[in-house]
């Protein structure tokens, strides 16, 4: 298998970066699971977008069956395992959770999911095949983050060939990349892709599908095209001095201390945006040695895009934060950054952003990180292949992920806008379900 | 005077007590040390570990079940009678009445099957300062299958035998300790009173095999690779303990003074045996579980109840329920309730649906939203409907920024209006399994309902020749 799965994690990372919640121990997660009320038609299963059946993995938890809990569990969601760690379940499942009406803490649910998937991966436990038979029909998944992963397992599951093509070197996508390493190592998104290599998907790495004669290439080869590839690069600044090179965009950033190629930074930060994205650079930027972080955002802290625990988190990483602040331009010397230049901004009566003329002021530091988003890719499939896009969004089917090209199915980022994993998971599966059902009924 | 202490001592009987605590005999009342130190804690009694000839125990000895989360809801023990020298035992009990005049030491007792040697047995623990003697006819397991113990006590016969044996000596009461494990408790209890005694003590442990090691097959507890059955004991018995200390106490042909074990772990377990007409409780597991201590609360609680319902004495309330336990055929069969469901309190967990649907009469349903229909199953929606459309229904992470607030139908109380659950009370049974299952107090309570019958019970209904119609 030509797969990278194995990947060792930079020991000076791993020190600064340990688990934010860590794992239960056995006892812990049978008395955590004996609390759950084990509803009916239960609300944290509904909130789910893969609907995992919370209170089914939960009490097989509780009754000792822990193989039994992780396969129902990965039956639902294929990537359970990060789920477990990347999730917001505060907005989810935990959320939905009816101990909240009862005055009780809500059960742990994340945390019994990762119990289960531990367990699973530490006794070198495999996925399952849902049909024995091998069937010809090829479908090929752009891009290998979680969106994809989901579709090439769902159908690999069902028999068919499938191929996931990826321009980096690692599969996983944001789940490798882009986690901040305290909620999900590298390593454990690599552990988790192996099984799905292992069920026998083909991953091509290096492969980027940028022109049309690619395009007609992999059409030629395949019945179905999934596109799971996601956002594209991130926003740039773009005012002067925006291309400086100690302007790094969150996403590298990220992925730079996460691979290990940086384990120490100093000075003071500034991120630009108050996304979840911007907070984990944020928090990163603190825990690799700078002195001061802070982050700017033109508007309030009521109209973040972070969770709320984000934002509490942050806080207590010791991230400072700049409302109302808009930077103009990044300042350098032959040294490096210098410094942000920034203005006051006002909100009007309507709602509507304005500079206040003659607010400019200097922010010192020593790094820029904007975290202003991520820009759409997929223009050139619009173009080409007549798929409707809408807002940089691939338009599709919402309960098969069909676009307005039968030929091709797209799910994740790329078609919400930028969620959750556990939301690309849900849009990934729901197109393996739906392929492999036109397929079927081909044959039928 | 409302707060004045009630008075809980106990005349037991002509077994003085200052309360009706007593420690059964079992390990916590192992030795004279552990009794002293128990009477110091608060324990008015206790019932000296089973004296007899000596004996030689295994390891281990006990194994229990865990429920929930919870330790030791049931426990299990092989462990024979004391394994101590019966000089020694009958030394400390003269030191314990020494020392502790006014607290119950009550000798339990044990050996084999003649005349002479319960003759002598007697004897010793009279001499010894015992205020009572405990014939113990009830052991399950070891000392029965050397003719002792449960082999007494599941034969009528042999029970009054020994005990007509017991009282031609005995200068103190004697109080026979019956075995749950025969078919009838009332036979045995019966045949005691024939033998002349003057007590009786419900119940002993119940023959258990409490699980098995699914990785070694080996039952627990685990001698060695092999086990055997034991005694069960604990909360998880008291239900059975108390139907048997009411059969026992409501036939007049057995009933006497009744000292009621079994699962007695706070005042509340306490209140219930004494209502259904015991004059001292007998505790083991749960001081075995938490330590004398728990017999603070014990005594703190009930005298607390007993202010509350102005009670002076135990005699007081001592065979209250009795009166209200009856048989099935005198139960009025047109007293209906139906339950009802306090929407403001509910959590939205729908266990009382599954609940009525699955283990019930299917009159519960999630049709609050769609608009309520009273009838028969078939005009409802399945549970199996409900949760194919929750599995069907896209569900995304929130997103501010993405999502627009909706403003979805919610309804007026906490929990969405279409996770409440709403009765069909023109199907309800009334059978309280929903306010069974409910984990919120007070949300599901069975409120009565007129029929506007008069009272018939099964009996009355026999006699007018209506059985099998109904009404």
């Amino acid at each position: 298998m030509a797969t990278r799965t194995v990947f060792q994690e930079h020991p000076e990372i791993a020190k600064l970066f340990p688990d934010l919640h860590p794992p239960f121990a056995k006892q812990a997660a049978v008395i955590e699971s004996d609390r759950c009320l084990n509803c009916f038609d239960a609300p944290c299963t509904s909130a789910c977008p893969t609907h995992i059946d919370v209170p089914k993995f939960i009490k097989k938890i509780a009754s000792g069956n822990v193989k039994g809990s992780a396969l129902s569990i990965l039956d639902a969601n294929v990537l359970a395992a990060s789920c477990s760690r990347v999730c917001p379940v505060e907005v989810l499942c935990e959320g939905a959770c009816v101990m909240h009406r009862y005055n009780k803490q809500p059960i742990a649910i994340a945390r019994l999911q990762r119990h289960a998937m531990d367990a699973f991966h530490a006794s070198g436990g495999k996925l399952v095949r849902r049909v024995e038979e091998d069937r010809t029909e090829k479908i090929a998944c752009l891009g290998a983050g979680p969106a994809s992963l989901a579709a090439a397992a769902e159908l690999k599951q069902r028999g068919f060939q499938v191929t996931v093509f990826d321009k980096r070197p690692l599969p996983g996508g944001l789940n490798t990349y882009g986690v901040a390493e305290y909620k999900l190592p590298t390593a454990d998104s690599l552990r988790e892709i192996k099984l799905i290599a292992e069920l026998g998907v083909e991953f091509r790495f290096g492969a980027e599908v940028k022109d049309e004669t690619a395009l007609t290439e992999l059409e030629k080869e395949f019945d179905f095209i999934f596109l799971g590839v996601g956002l594209g690069a991130m926003h740039k600044l773009e005012m002067p001095g925006g291309d400086h090179p100690a302007v790094v965009d969150a996403l590298k950033f990220i992925e730079d201390y996460k691979l290990g190629l940086t384990t120490k930074i100093s000075g003071t930060v500034v991120v630009v945006g108050a996304g979840n994205t911007a907070i984990d650079a944020a928090n990163a930027a603190k825990r690799l040695g700078a002195q001061d972080v802070r982050i700017l955002y033109r508007r309030t802290e009521d109209h973040i895009s972070a969770f709320d625990f984000e934002y509490e988190h942050a806080k207590q990483e010791g991230v400072r934060f700049h409302w109302l602040t808009q930077p103009v331009a990044v300042h350098a010397s032959s040294v490096g950054v210098t410094s942000v230049e920034c203005v006051t901004m006002e909100i009007a009566g309507d709602g509507s952003l304005n500079q206040v003329e003659g607010s400019n002021f200097q922010i010192e530091c020593d790094m820029v990180i904007p975290a202003i988003g991520q820009s759409p890719l997929v223009e050139f499939l619009s173009r080409c292949r007549d798929l409707k896009v809408e807002k940089g969004r691939i338009v599709v089917d919402r309960a098969t992920g069909q676009t307005t090209n039968p030929k091709y199915f797209a799910g994740g980022d790329c078609v919400n806008g930028g969620r959750e994993v556990v939301d690309a998971v849900a849009d990934g599966k729901r197109s393996g379900v739906a392929i492999a059902s036109l397929l079927e009924a081909a044959h039928a | 005077m409302p707060n004045k202490k009630p008075d809980i001592s106990v005349d037991f009987a002509g077994i003085k007590s200052p309360n009706p605590f007593w420690l059964a005999s079992a390990p916590p009342t192992n030795c004279g040390e552990q009794i002293m130190r128990a009477f110091d804690a608060g324990w008015g009694g206790a019932v000296w570990k089973t004296i007899g000839a000596q004996v030689t125990n295994v390891s281990s000895r006990y194994s229990s079940i865990d429920w929930n989360g919870q330790r030791m809801m049931g426990l299990n023990n092989i462990e024979l009678i004391s394994d101590r020298p019966i000089e020694v035992n009958l030394r400390e009990i003269t030191e314990v009445k020494k020392r502790y005049p006014k607290h119950a030491v009550i000798a339990s007792l044990m050996v084999e099957s003649t005349r002479k040697a319960w003759h002598t047995v007697v004897q010793q623990a009279e001499d010894a300062g015992a205020d009572g003697l405990e014939l113990n006819f009830g052991c399950p397991h070891g000392m029965s299958e050397r003719g002792m113990g449960a082999a007494v006590g599941q034969v009528p016969e042999y029970a009054e035998m020994i005990t007509a044996w017991v009282k031609e000596k005995a200068r103190t009461p004697v109080i026979v300790k019956l075995t749950p494990n025969i078919s009838d408790i009332r036979v045995v209890a019966r045949a005691a009173k024939r033998g002349g005694a003057d007590a009786l003590s419900a119940i002993n442990t119940i023959n258990s095999i409490t699980s098995i090691d699914l990785d070694t097959f080996t039952p627990r507890p685990n001698v060695g690779g092999k086990s055997s059955h034991g005694g069960y004991c604990g909360p998880a018995v008291k239900p059975i303990a108390l139907n048997m200390v009411q059969q026992v106490m409501s036939d007049p042909e057995a009933a006497l003074p009744m000292s009621g074990i079994g699962g007695v772990a706070t005042w509340r377990d306490a209140a219930e045996f004494i209502l259904l007409g015991s004059g001292t409780v007998q505790v083991c597991t749960a001081a075995m579980h938490y330590g004398y201590r728990i017999v603070e609360d014990m005594i703190d609680g009930l005298e607390n109840w007993m202010i509350e319902k102005g009670f002076d004495t135990i005699e007081a309330f001592r065979g209250r329920s009795l009166e209200k336990v009856t048989e099935w055929k005198h139960l009025d069969l047109n007293y209906k309730i139906v339950a009802r469901i306090e929407e403001s309190k509910c959590i939205g967990c729908d266990l009382c649906y599954t609940a009525c649907w699955d283990g019930a009469h299917q009159c519960i349903h999630l049709d609050r939203v769609t608009g309520p229909i009273d009838g028969h199953v078939e005009l409802h929606e399945k549970p199996v409907e409900v949760e194919a459309a929750s599995m069907s229904r896209i569900a995304v992470t929130p997103i501010p920024k993405l999502d627009p607030p909706s403003n979805g139908h919610h309804g007026p109380f906490a929990t969405p209006l279409a996770r409440i659950p709403r009765v069909d009370e023109t199907e309800c049974v009334g059978c309280n399994l929903c306010s069974l299952v409910c984990p919120v107090e007070d949300c599901i309570t069975m409120v009565e309902v007129d029929t506007g019958l008069p009272s018939q019970t099964w009996e009355e209904r026999g006699a007018d020749s209506l059985v099998g119609k109904s009404g």
